[in-house]
């Protein structure tokens, strides 16, 4: 065992603890019985059974969701196409600007992105009549426009990393386009297809400054609603708001790294295995 | 050199479209190709991979297609499967025109150089896949199967994926798999590229089994001369996206039609010379580096003046220490010798200052003072007319 550096142990607890202690604080502080955020008044779980009773935070929350869902699934299916043609189309006219125009989001402001959304919307409007307000559907496809590029980034990568030859091999043997692509190519990104599914997800659930330029009167996501709560001081229930999304948030993220996790484990146990077979 | 284990009878239909050039009987079989190449270009913008190339290959053949990175050989094959349309040229297998068919609809399946196996899928499954298309039940299928992992003696490994299986297992299931369809035609992109040496060896010769078995005609593309020369019944050298010398693999090695053949097949000697006087059998040539004239073999179409590359090969080369009353004989010193065995290897300095190099085979078994010659020893060397390659270019 090598002798662990002390810096190096302090400076791990130090970089934790900046992550994580804000988290943590919040968490305790959910169960606080008193009013003021600040000062604690003893255990209780009063905030939790409040915010069940909030008509408001409940319908936000429901929105919130249905965007996410939606938004994710949009953006996961135009974002594997987007990927499997940067990846195996390696020559077509305008692919340096189509790759460019992919990913630039990826770097974009989100406020700039935000207000480039909104003034489409309006002129939109009033050229096509559509959308003809702002609300779900507006707020929707902004979602996809922005979460579709981390798609396309992680499918990409995935399927640049596998050989082609195992999709031309397939074709070889008496499968048209269409037929390799659902036997072969779908389940090998499939893993990628998942994780950006989970990513967009995740950051639609959480959006708000591009939400914000793009929602109307009406359409209040969760994470609007808690902006603009906080914007009147931080109450406890906010407190318990944000603990029951990072449960959920991390429990999701545990179990998308232990299925990772575990498929990695079967496949080195199964190399060593038949790297032993052959001594 | 070794030769390949064929018949008679193949070996005489093997040679039917040798190279014009090669200075061989040639038998002549009417038969139609099997697999017809028709002036086959292949452009890449300004870059060309494969150019004018014409080929017949015969049913039952393993042909070899032989030369170095970026010499088209690749190309051409991936043209043959499909995967590339030619710039120009047609392509045609047992009498139909292929070009214009997508991979998917030729009767030719191709074992890729990664092996391309399926990684989600077990063993059985991917020797499967390409079954699912053809008109069959689902018995004749699981028959097929049985019987092609039969052929290549992985029938334990049936339900395994993949990676749970080593690199010399994998490379039979892509056996397996590419042949369970019965192509017409097989390909073979660097077969034995990615295996061990000696395990490299083992499956050569687990492949030409496996040809002959199933008389499928094999086109196998690879950069290895002696695997080419030992798999195939006749090989293609390739050079800039040219066939440079199409023969058997003695054509190819002992009667070379070209600077680059001579010298892309084994190790071989070259002198600049000219041609004195031609006759019907053999040429006198003059050859500045070695101090005299030589007499060799003649080729069609020489003329005295005539600037001409004589080439001999290191083990045609006899050496003695002694001056012998033979053709072709002419001194030197041994600069160095390097001993495999076998075989050993001399570099000899001519009196002009060149340097030949000459392979003798340890034949008797001797100590180290008692060898046909050693460092520093004046020598005589001499070759047989028979030995002495002329060659244009």
């Amino acid at each position: 065992m090598r002798r662990r550096s002390t810096f190096l142990v302090t400076m791990l607890c130090f970089g934790f603890a900046f992550f994580y202690v804000p988290i943590l604080s919040m968490m305790v502080y959910s169960f606080n019985g008193s009013r003021l955020a600040t000062v604690w008044g003893g255990f209780s779980t009063k905030w939790y059974v409040s915010l069940l009773s909030n008509r408001q935070i409940l319908n936000a929350a429901l929105l919130s969701l249905k965007i996410a869902l939606l938004s994710a699934t949009m953006a996961t299916i135009l974002g594997t196409m987007a990927g499997i043609a940067l990846a195996r189309f390696k020559r077509f006219r305008g692919r340096t600007l189509f790759s460019g125009l992919v990913t630039a989001p990826l770097v974009m402001p989100e406020v700039i992105t935000g207000i480039a959304s909104l003034m489409l919307f309006i002129l939109m409007a009033e050229w096509i009549g559509w959308p003809a307000s702002r609300g779900f559907t507006t707020v929707t496809l902004a979602h996809i426009t922005f979460s579709m590029v981390f798609v396309t980034t992680i499918v990409h990568s995935r399927l640049s990393e596998a050989d082609a030859a195992v999709e031309e091999a397939a074709m070889d043997l008496g499968s048209r386009p269409w037929q390799v692509m659902k036997d072969i190519t779908l389940p090998i990104i499939s893993p990628a297809i998942v994780s950006g599914w989970l990513l967009a997800f995740t950051i639609s659930l959480d959006d708000v400054v591009i939400t914000n330029f793009t929602t109307g009167p009406g359409t209040t996501t969760l994470p609007i609603l808690i902006w603009s709560k906080v914007k009147l001081g931080v109450t406890p229930d906010i407190n318990a708001l944000a603990t029951i999304t990072v449960c959920i948030v991390g429990t999701g993220v545990a179990i998308a790294g232990v299925i990772l996790n575990r498929a990695e484990k079967r496949r080195d146990r199964d190399a060593r295995m038949a790297y032993q077979a052959n001594q | 050199m070794p030769e390949p284990a064929r018949t008679a009878d193949q070996r005489a239909a093997t040679t039917v479209a040798a190279f014009p050039g090669a200075q061989l009987p040639q038998t002549s079989v009417k038969a139609p190709p099997f697999i017809r190449i028709e002036h086959v270009t292949k452009r890449f913008g300004t870059f060309t991979a494969v150019s004018d190339v014409t080929l017949e290959i015969q049913k039952g053949e393993i042909f070899s297609l032989l030369g170095g990175s970026g010499c088209g050989k690749t190309t051409l094959l991936r043209v043959l499967a499909g995967f590339e349309a030619p710039t120009e040229g047609r392509v045609f297998i047992d009498g139909q025109d292929m070009t214009d068919l997508p991979p998917y609809e030729r009767p030719v399946n191709m074992m890729f150089q990664s092996y391309a196996l399926f990684p989600h899928m077990t063993v059985e499954k991917n020797v499967a896949y390409g079954l699912k298309h053809e008109d069959m039940t689902g018995a004749q299928r699981a028959e097929r199967v049985r019987e092609m992992l039969d052929l290549v003696q992985l029938t334990e490994f049936a339900q395994r994926k993949p990676h749970q299986i080593s690199g010399g297992q994998r490379q039979r299931v892509a056996l397996a798999r590419a042949l369970a369809k019965q192509p017409k035609l097989l390909l073979l992109d660097e077969p034995l590229a990615a295996l061990d040496k000696k395990l490299r060896e083992h499956t050569q010769f687990e492949l030409m089994e496996i040809q002959e078995k199933t008389g499928t005609t094999f086109i196998v593309v690879t950069h290895d001369q002696e695997e080419a020369m030992t798999l195939s019944s006749r090989l293609a050298v390739m050079d800039k996206g040219r066939i440079m010398q199409i023969g058997t693999a003695t054509d190819v090695y002992e009667y070379p039609n070209s600077r680059f053949v001579a010298g892309f097949i084994g190790s071989i000697n070259f002198f600049e010379a000219t041609v004195r006087t031609t006759g019907a059998e053999t040429a006198e040539v003059e050859v500045p580096d070695l101090g005299g004239n030589v007499t060799a073999r003649a080729i069609p179409g020489l003329a005295p003046g005539q600037p001409i590359t004589l080439a001999v090969r290191p083990e045609k080369v006899h050496l003695a220490r002694k001056r012998h009353d033979l053709p072709n004989t002419f001194p030197g010193t041994v600069q160095s010798l390097a001993y495999f065995g076998k075989d050993s290897l001399y570099r000899i300095v001519l009196p002009s200052g060149h340097v030949m190099l000459v392979n003798s085979v340890n034949a008797r078994r001797a100590g180290e003072h008692e060898r046909v010659a050693d460092w520093e020893d004046a020598v005589f060397l001499s070759f047989d007319p028979a030995a002495a390659i002329l060659l244009k270019d």
